[in-house]
């Protein structure tokens, strides 16, 4: 089977991808998704709060998931349900004729050198089997998982009762049970505290909640309405050393923290409890990427991008958690926007090859950025760049400069970990200032701001 | 002149809000970046109020909950109550996303109504 377009994903960046796709111009297109629903991890997130940026109204992450799927479905766009991606890989050489596409009838027209498919993707489902698809370019959005207990190291017995957060939020939302009655929170991250309010308007009993970090991982806004509503405690600089119980959790020993996170000899206090929930920390699921071998950006675990969201594998697309850890939903849904208007200008050859990627490159306390490069003769009129700071700042400013002149400084108030930040970068800017070699991003803290 | 600081759960953002009252009235408000912010404060000093989300049960359905809202923030106080109600409820499927659930709950005057829709098996 042959596809001009391939989505794998068909959560909140899949679908947005694939709608911007569609009215770009893409007409044969097909989106994977694994679940037996359309809309991701949206569809277990039913708190309010998704959407205001896009919809100018408070939704929940089913509602917002409907808008766009209705979208899809308005558009005729095809998915494929319950079909899992089991390999991404590079086109076997010999297997795509040159003159295959003008023999296989009313083709969509792609200029010269675009006709070659960029990847194979090997897919599996009941009905069908496994089979492959050539795709002439590919979107990835396969979205992140959860960290785990055995990628976290915390000692003790494996008795039942310990889940990743979110796999609570599925049990309890969409398949209607409880995991447990008395709760130990792990990890301050968003879906922990969500579901540490879930958890107790279902009438289990969270006892507290514990951060390793001296700051929160989560919205401000959610320790406001899912932890202080409900009197449940923020212990930050604490984590869990051990987990007691043999068949069932049945207490975890807290234990404060140094400031090099190690746990503090003395400081153990015990808490009952037959569950340990963990929120800590979201990591883009890219083994799919890795299989096809694109270039990872270690601070993100997700590909390295251009400015058009392309790895750089040429004609695969990345975009959503799958590239980065979001925190809102509506910035997901942007992006992906963009990934499906450039896959759709790279398929009819609109997306010229790159000729000079212009570094963007996230220093003092910046992280990384999204994207890693841009090329201002392929940017469209305004690049959005998102990125994470590495610390807590009060009264820093965010500043950009070109070849390591300041060209802009913005005050904020507040930056954390647990929140995205983004700059916009304009092309008439950017080409005003010449041959321009290398963009920084950075953090200036206020005099003795840094905390 | 007594000063409290909020955290507006308005939206993502999560403005440090600061009020100044003086006996019981507002007298300034600062560090909210929308109005949004200012009536999140004077709300929250004088009838605080949330939206609430959960689940009630489907029969029939593809799923066994289907997952439910407040249409408007009700008060603090009866969150509880709600729940309650809630839990009460049993909904036969097929369930359309903007069903009504419950016209008043808990004399609020205020539907909810469903968040998701549950197809009949």
């Amino acid at each position: 089977m042959k596809k001009d377009l391939v989505i794998i994903g068909g959560g909140p960046a899949g679908l947005a991808a694939a709608i911007a796709a569609r009215d770009a111009g893409v007409e044969d297109l097909l989106i994977l998704e694994r679940d037996a629903r359309l809309g991701g991890i949206l569809n277990q997130c039913i708190h309010n709060g998704f959407g205001l940026h896009t919809f100018r109204e408070e939704l929940t992450g089913p509602e917002y998931a409907g808008r766009y799927i209705d979208q899809v479905l308005a558009r005729d766009i095809p998915c494929k349900l319950n079909t899992m991606v089991v390999d991404l890989s590079d086109v076997p050489r010999g297997a795509e004729g040159e003159k295959g596409e003008a023999e296989g009838g009313p083709k969509p027209e792609r200029p010269e050198g675009r006709k070659k498919s960029v990847c194979l993707v090997t897919v599996m489902n009941r009905e069908e089997g496994i089979y492959t698809i050539e795709a002439g370019a590919v979107i990835l959005a396969m979205g992140c998982r959860e960290r785990s207990r055995g990628a976290l190291n915390i000692p003790g017995f494996r008795p039942a009762g310990i889940y990743s957060a979110g796999t609570a939020q599925r049990y309890v939302n969409m398949e209607g049970r409880m995991p447990g009655r008395e709760v130990v929170i792990l990890g301050s991250g968003d879906i922990g505290l969500i579901m540490a309010r879930r958890m107790t308007l279902e009438g289990a009993r969270v006892k507290l909640v514990a951060e390793l970090m001296p700051y929160s991982g989560g919205l401000k806004r959610n320790i406001v309405q899912c932890l202080d509503d409900f009197g449940i405690p923020l212990k930050l600089s604490h984590t869990v050393v051990d987990i007691r119980g043999k068949e069932r959790v049945e207490a975890v020993v807290i234990a404060r923290v140094d400031e090099y996170s190690r746990p503090i000899p003395g400081t153990e206090e015990t808490v009952t409890c037959d569950t340990l929930l963990l929120s800590c920390g979201l990591i883009p699921e890219n083994e799919l990427s890795d299989s096809l071998g694109v270039e990872m950006n270690p601070a993100t675990n997700g590909p390295k991008v251009n400015e058009s969201l392309e790895t750089d594998r040429e004609g695969v697309f990345a975009c959503g958690n799958v590239l980065h850890v979001h925190d809102l939903v509506d910035y997901v849904s942007e992006e992906a926007a963009q990934a499906g208007r450039r896959a759709a200008a790279f398929l009819d050859g609109r997306l010229e090859k790159t000729k000079r990627e212009i570094p963007i490159r996230a220093v003092d306390g910046v992280r990384y950025t999204v994207p890693a490069s841009l090329d201002t003769g392929r940017m469209e009129e305004t690049q959005v760049v998102r990125f994470r700071v590495g610390n807590v700042y009060r009264d820093a400013a965010i500043e950009i400069s070109f070849d390591g002149k300041v060209v802009s400084s913005r005050k904020k108030k507040v930056l954390a970990p647990g929140e995205m930040e983004q700059i916009n970068l304009k092309k008439a800017d950017l080409e005003q200032y010449g041959d321009l070699k290398e963009i920084r991003i950075a953090i200036r803290p206020a005099d003795g701001g840094k905390q | 002149m007594e000063k409290r600081e909020f955290v507006c759960i308005g939206c993502p953002l999560g403005c440090n809000v600061t009020v100044d009252t003086e006996g019981g009235q507002i007298r300034s408000i600062a560090g909210n970046t929308c109005p949004r912010g200012a009536d999140y404060v004077t709300k929250e000093l004088t009838d605080p109020r949330r939206i609430v989300t959960s689940l009630v049960r489907v029969k029939g359905g593809e799923l066994p909950v289907v997952s439910v809202k407040t249409e408007a923030d009700i008060p603090k106080d009866r969150i509880g109550e709600c729940i309650g109600v809630l839990k009460d409820i049993e909904l036969q499927a097929p369930v359309r996303m903007g069903q009504v659930v419950a016209e008043d709950i808990c004399g609020t005057g205020i539907r909810v109504i469903a968040t998701r829709a549950d197809a009949a098996l």
